[in-house]
């Protein structure tokens, strides 16, 4: 191999040059072909559409919750698509390269191509993913008008698309970090990665990670301190319930994150040498710390899903979620538990065994409060009347498929048995088990459940079970191979392969996948048709599924107020409760209401963030220092904007509510003429 | 201790066809679950072991799942609708107590096999198929050096005096003692046919104990993503008789190659898809060398940097240190060399001025760290883990 030797450093343009542009490489110059045309047209069809003005003041600047969830939802969506090609592009090479066969990526680009999917599917994808979910339903579900710091929330948001932005850029211009997704130092270090790939991947994430820091913040003091009077903590719905659990593991586990990679950039920027072969610098310290976020941060990343399976559960069971108090209990626990267990990653490193018999022994009792939520749901569709609409059957899904791989989770956990499974493809068949068959299932089931309530008409069900009976059985044909190869010895992250026995293996996973990227088709058909044929799946009673939590309470989408009257709240199930005792909404006596008003800040900042970001990681001194200055000077023009506030004044509320009892006339009018026909 | 040999082999047989698929099951063999090495068979037993204790409450409640699924769908009026039922502390206590009995069992389990099959640990007996009498000596174990170069594998035989790159032998039923490190990056030395895995890392040293029970030719690789020659970064791992073993050692003695410390340098710059290489002769305590990163005259070993702050440092003398302990920084993978100029003296470091005790007849070296391991050293252990549960 020919080393890459480290660019000269310009004084106008740092390391950058148009050697950086990637012409040499066919596949990145016709996505950018694909990626310029299609971006062209998108902005083409919204400047002839007139649509820039709504979507900046509308939506870019908006400190609504309600619509910056939906925003985190799209960017979600749009990196996912990114990190499956991604995941296409590894099984079409590794279902080829045999027989001496070299597959079509070159080790630098294949390289590239794993680190980003796993970058871009954590960070990018499932984070976006999840906190768009809290930041929509929590503070409906606790009967609050928005978030604590709404501004706050927006810039959250910004800082998180401005990492992506970022992770999107290296595509083009220059390369990623070709290391792994946590890209372990001496690999990642200066003296083994000299160019730009690493920097990319340490500036994407700390510009995001700014973003998932203080959503975490505000979401907890939402939770804490704007619940409606009543809700007491035992009486907020378990989604809520895992919001706040995964939020304070996002505030206490993100600044170590943030510290690590702060040490490995003085590491590669300034010559320290915490974690380089050199001057006594130790990578165990590392390897350390970044699993003392990333253990925690798994959590972080199914917590609210179980959440959203406990709401689905016993909405669609029509029965109260079988056993609170334990599921609470359970999610506090895991909570704890999750920062006890980090050296099970590395047990292969020669801690000794009693070290390791710890981590192995804490790893396995977080399997009894996770046993014990499955439990729950099964005697929550115990004695149910289970309807199966969609969220109910990706339930299900879940439950049949994650059981699975925890149970390969816990083999793990045995350190004797993960010496011989660390690092194969059994670990990475476990993995995927756990977070699509966990995660990405649970948003999809979100996905449908909560989609009436943002848009106020249901997506179409027949696209939704054909993108389902894609998904499910092409998850298990992409897998299943994996966790036989991990039998076999068969290592991740390789590119070529000697052994043609293994090929067949591989051709299947690569057939499983296709069943995927079919599944994935249909959802966007789905979402398509949904969109397209709306009237006739419009939903006005803004209760489509016999809810039991207070978001059901409003109309479909709910108003930029969310409730006219803060509810009083008398038992778990706040809006089951409210309708079996026949709660009357109120329609007179409106007051002002006082909002948060919409700022460009956020997005602005947030952009100046990413040019510094650019400007750090290739070496244009000038323009860092100039965004650095821009950005702190930003902040502090920002803090003497006084306009931050407004009422909506009394005679719009009771405009819009009595709009609302007209809609709500008319459901039951029809209701009752349905039952009388 | 008796041995039930058969119930392990019989759950060993069945996985393949119960992993499913047997009409692919001639396509690549499951190595793991039936390696040709004693540790590696006990690491593989306990996968087998550990998944069927789960099975007791993974099955079940997938069982209850689709059940529950299918009989309280809403279209079946038959069954029992009970909305408001939510708490039964019957109920909740099985659903708590059922994991933990099941997680003590395995913690239990995983507690012994840990600190038995620890990879510091020293063998001292024959593999399980033979099992020493009373009287019997134990075969002495055979030390090997593992150094991960990039991207391919040194194994130093230094009783023999012999190295290798790329292929690795030994005779069956002699347990063997590895001392692994790495040059550069990390990696993770491992032999499934052998015994599971251990990281090797640049300046450091890790330990592995294993034994072949069975001649043949394995394939031994890096377990943990090293950079652009990564999947090339395998080896052959061959198991053979004692006789069998003494003319392999005769053919690398008959090699002309010289494994001196220039030799090293040349031999860790990247290179890929290394055919095997023999070496006749190797530089003493090259391993000590490379752990302590010094194999470049130039540079001053870890330890006597180690050494010198124990001591509270050289003080302002210590300024020309700098250069010696910066063993990558100025020249990464590919590019040594960028900085010889600065180097090119090839004076050793002010050393006299206060490290009068370093041995002079080891070129400078102190003994090397005494990093025995911490625990199991001196457990009994049984013949097979299988034994001690079943």
């Amino acid at each position: 191999m020919t080393p890459h030797p480290a660019p000269e450093v310009g004084p106008i343009l740092g390391r950058l040059s148009l050697e950086a542009i990637p012409l040499h490489e066919p596949i990145l110059i016709a996505t950018f072909g694909m990626v310029a045309v299609g971006g062209v047209a998108l902005l083409a069809l919204l400047t002839k559409f007139r649509l820039w003005g709504y979507l900046w003041n509308e939506w870019f600047t908006s400190v609504d919750h309600k619509k910056i969830g939906i925003m985190y939802m799209v960017l979600g969506l749009v990196m996912f698509l990114r990190g499956f090609a991604d995941a296409i592009m590894m099984r079409i090479q590794q279902a080829i390269a045999f027989n001496g066969s070299e597959g079509y990526l070159n080790a630098h680009h294949y390289d590239q191509v794993f680190t980003a999917h796993g970058v871009i599917m954590i960070f990018f994808v499932a984070m976006p993913f999840v906190t768009g979910l809290m930041n929509y339903v929590v503070p409906l579900q606790i009967g609050a008008r928005d978030v604590s710091f709404p501004f706050l929330n927006n810039f959250s948001f910004w800082m998180t698309t401005a990492g992506a932005v970022l992770v999107m850029m290296s595509l083009f211009i220059g390369e990623f970090a070709q290391t792994g997704w946590l890209a372990y130092p001496p690999l990642s270090g200066i003296a083994y990665s000299p160019n730009v790939g690493v920097d990319y991947y340490l500036w994407s994430l700390q510009i995001a990670g700014v973003g998932t820091t203080l959503s975490g913040i505000n979401l907890i003091v939402t939770i804490l301190k704007l619940r409606a009077p009543g809700m007491g903590l035992m009486k907020m719905p378990i989604f809520t319930w895992t919001s706040l659990c995964t939020n304070i593991l996002i505030v206490a586990s993100f600044p170590v994150l943030t510290a690590v990679l702060a040490l490995l950039s003085l590491d590669r920027y300034v010559g320290t040498n915490f974690f380089t072969n050199d001057f006594g610098g130790s990578a165990m310290m590392y390897v350390n710390l970044i699993w003392i976020w990333g253990h925690p941060e798994v959590y972080i990343l199914i917590l609210p899903l179980f959440g959203v399976f406990s709401e689905v559960t016993s909405t669609f069971s029509g029965k109260r979620l079988f056993g609170y108090t334990s599921m609470v209990y359970a999610t506090i626990v895991i909570m704890i538990l999750s920062y006890l267990v980090w050296l099970h990653h590395f047990f292969t490193m020669g801690s000794g065994a009693s070290v390791n018999s710890f981590f192995g022994i804490t790893t396995m009792i977080i399997s009894i409060p996770t046993g014990a939520k499955l439990f729950n749901w099964l005697f929550t569709m115990y004695r149910g009347r289970i309807r199966y609409e969609l969220p109910m059957m990706w339930t299900v899904a879940f439950m049949l498929t994650f059981t699975v791989g925890g149970m390969t989770g816990v083999l793990l956990a045995v350190p004797p048995a993960d010496f011989v499974l660390h690092n194969s493809l059994f670990l990475i068949a476990h993995f995927h088990n756990v977070i699509i068959g966990g995660v990405l299932f649970g948003v999809f089931a979100a996905i449908n459940f909560w989609w009436p309530k943002a848009f106020g008409f249901k997506l179409n069900s027949f696209w939704g079970k054909v993108s389902f009976w894609f998904w499910v059985p092409g998850f298990w044909v992409a897998f299943m191979p994996l966790y036989v190869m991990g039998l076999m010895g068969v290592t991740r992250r390789m590119r070529v392969f000697d052994d043609p026995d293994l090929q067949i293996w591989f051709v299947i996973a690569g057939i499983g996948a296709a069943m995927i990227a079919a599944g994935i088709g249909a959802m966007l058909v789905q979402f398509a048709v949904s969109i397209w044929k709306r009237e006739e799946l419009v939903d006005e009673s803004g209760d489509p599924w016999n809810g039991r939590t207070l978001e059901w309470a409003t109309s479909s989408p709910p108003p930029e107020y969310n409730f006219a009257f803060t509810p009083n709240i008398h038992d778990l199930d706040a809006w089951y409760d409210m309708k079996n005792r026949h709660h009357d909404r109120p329609v007179t006596g409106f007051r002002d209401i006082h909002m948060p008003r919409s700022t460009g800040s956020g997005v602005i900042l947030a952009g100046i963030s990413l040019v510094m970001g650019f400007a750090l990681v290739w070496h244009i001194w000038w323009l860092a220092g100039l965004s650095l200055v821009s950005l702190i000077s930003y902040a502090i023009y920002h803090t003497f904007n006084y306009d931050r506030d407004f009422h909506i004044p009394a005679a719009h509320v009771a405009e819009v509510e009595e709009a609302r009892s007209r809609q709500l006339d008319a459901v039951r009018a029809r209701e009752t003429q349905a039952a009388g026909a | 201790m008796p041995t039930n040999p058969n119930a392990g082999r019989l759950i060993r047989r069945a996985l393949p066809v119960l992993a499913a698929l047997p009409l692919l099951a001639g396509c690549g063999e499951l190595i793991v679950l039936d390696p040709a090495g004693d540790i590696a068979r006990q690491q593989g037993n306990l996968v087998v072991i550990s998944t069927l204790l789960m099975l007791l409450i993974v099955a079940p409640v997938m069982a209850a799942t689709a059940w529950f699924a299918w009989k309280y769908r809403a279209a079946n009026t038959q069954a029992k609708y009970a909305p408001d039922w939510d708490h039964s502390t019957h109920l909740e206590l099985l659903i708590w107590a059922a994991p933990l009995m099941i997680i003590i069992c395995l913690g239990a389990l995983t507690w012994v096999s840990t600190h038995l099959l620890d990879p510091y640990r020293p063998l001292t007996s024959g593999g399980s198929d033979s099992p020493l009498g009373p009287g019997q000596e134990a075969a002495a174990p055979m030390e090997v050096q593992v150094v991960a170069l990039d991207w391919k594998w040194l194994f130093i035989y230094p009783e023999l005096g012999i190295a290798t790159v790329n292929e690795f032998a030994a005779p069956i039923d002699r347990p063997i003692s590895f001392r692994i490190s790495g040059s550069s990056v990390m990696n993770s030395f491992y032999i499934p046919a052998l015994a599971g895995q251990i990281y090797a890392m640049p300046g450091m040293e890790t330990k592995l104990h294993g034994e072949f029970d069975q001649p043949g030719e394995f394939t031994g690789f890096s377990a943990n993503y090293s950079g652009a020659g990564f999947s090339n970064m395998r080896f052959a791992a061959r198991s053979m008789p004692a006789g069998e073993f003494d003319r392999w050692v005769a053919e690398v003695r008959a090699s002309s190659g010289q494994l001196t410390r220039a030799a090293y340098l040349a031999l860790e710059r990247p290179s890929e898809k290394v055919p095997p290489m023999y070496f006749s002769a190797v530089e003493p305590q090259l391993f000590d060398l490379v752990v302590n990163m010094c194999v470049d005259t130039d540079k001053m070993c870890a330890h006597e940097m180690m050494a010198i702050d124990e001591r509270g440092g050289l003080g302002i003398a210590g300024i020309h240190n700098v250069r010696r302990l910066a063993y990558d920084k100025f020249g990464g993978r590919g590019s040594a060399g960028g900085d010889s100029v600065l180097l090119a003296s090839g004076s050793r470091y002010v050393q006299a001025t206060c490290l009068a005790q370093l041995d002079p007849v080891k070129g400078g070296l102190l003994d090397p760290v005494n990093v025995a391991p911490l625990t199991g050293a001196g457990l009994s252990r049984p013949a097979t883990l299988a034994a001690a549960f079943l």
